[in-house]
């Protein structure tokens, strides 16, 4: 699986913001802590906030802040305001039965994988990830 | 609901509240089930099976069954999870957890470092309740099959 990046910057400013409700980050801030464009990073909090997961606070001091239910949203609740998880199989026409049933079996086996892909993120609630995140800093602490 | 949460093992008495809890999690009720569970891991008494009740001010409001598998496709001794219940009116107090941690403490005083469970996809509370407590995809898959009639009949 390969996540987009659009994906992968939400659910880093999702998960920062979600770290602690009450406190409000600006875009660069965010972009800082992740090593990732501000700009790329702004048009993802764009959509974020129409979700409703994310709030922007205006005027001085202002800056984004996390409005979802943190035990409630699940990772792929994320992902998927910007992807949808389908493999891409690139198939040409097949020309003959034989041709069309090796590439319905493959896509099937593409489907098992998503689904299974899926399963996963879709019970990983943004909760249960920050936990484990922490339990990680805590276990292997930056030097 | 105030008063505190203890985990006991299960007692044969406590079969009618067993089935009434299984019920919030799936609408067959299935008694010789469970009356076959509560022999095998009640009454049997047996160190490797594993059945505990939450109670809240004496009212059973939990329920959590494993016991440790030895050798499945060469699979070292290790603790399963095959059943857990709350109900609604005592979840997000811990009780799933505190049940677990027990089940687990025993598991380990048996010599059991790993635990696991099998879950159906589409329960989504039940799973995402073992992912909160850490468990994750094993080395173990999964596999399942419609048992097809006329593809036995094939190569019988």
């Amino acid at each position: 699986m390969k996540m987009h990046k659009a994906s992968l910057f939400a659910l880093y400013a999702v998960l920062e913001l979600a770290s602690d409700p009450e406190r409000q980050l600006s875009a660069t801030d965010i972009a800082e802590a992740y090593g990732i464009s501000t700009h790329h990073l702004a048009k993802i909090l764009r959509t974020l906030v129409r979700s409703g997961l994310v709030q922007a606070v205006r005027g001085a001091g202002g800056g984004y802040r996390f409005t979802g239910v943190v035990n409630r949203t699940t990772l792929l609740d994320v992902i998927e305001l910007f992807e949808t998880l389908e493999s891409e199989l690139d198939t040409p026409n097949p020309k003959g039965q034989a041709g069309a049933a090796v590439i319905e079996e493959l896509q099937s086996i593409t489907n098992e994988i998503d689904d299974l892909t899926k399963a996963i993120l879709d019970t990983i609630t943004l909760e249960t990830a920050l936990n484990s995140a922490r339990l990680r800093a805590r276990v292997a602490p930056q030097g | 609901m105030t008063d505190p949460v203890t985990i006991r093992n299960a007692l044969p008495t406590d079969f009618e509240v067993v089935i009434a809890l299984d019920l919030f999690g799936d609408a067959k009720e299935k008694p010789a089930y469970w009356r076959g569970i509560f022999d095998r891991y009640v009454i049997a008494g047996r160190d490797d099976r594993i059945f505990l009740v939450a109670e809240i001010g004496g009212e059973v409001i939990g329920f959590i069954v494993g016991e440790v598998r030895a050798w499945e496709f060469g699979s070292p001794p290790c603790g399963w999870v095959f059943a857990l219940s709350v109900a609604p009116k005592a979840r997000e107090r811990g009780v799933g957890e505190l049940m677990l941690k027990q089940l687990c403490k025993r598991l380990k005083q048996a010599g059991i470092t790993t635990v696991r469970t099998m879950v159906d996809r589409e329960d989504k509370l039940t799973l995402s309740f073992f992912r909160s407590q850490g468990l994750r995809s094993g080395r173990y898959i999964e596999l399942e099959k419609p048992i097809d009639e006329l593809e036995l009949g094939a190569t019988l």
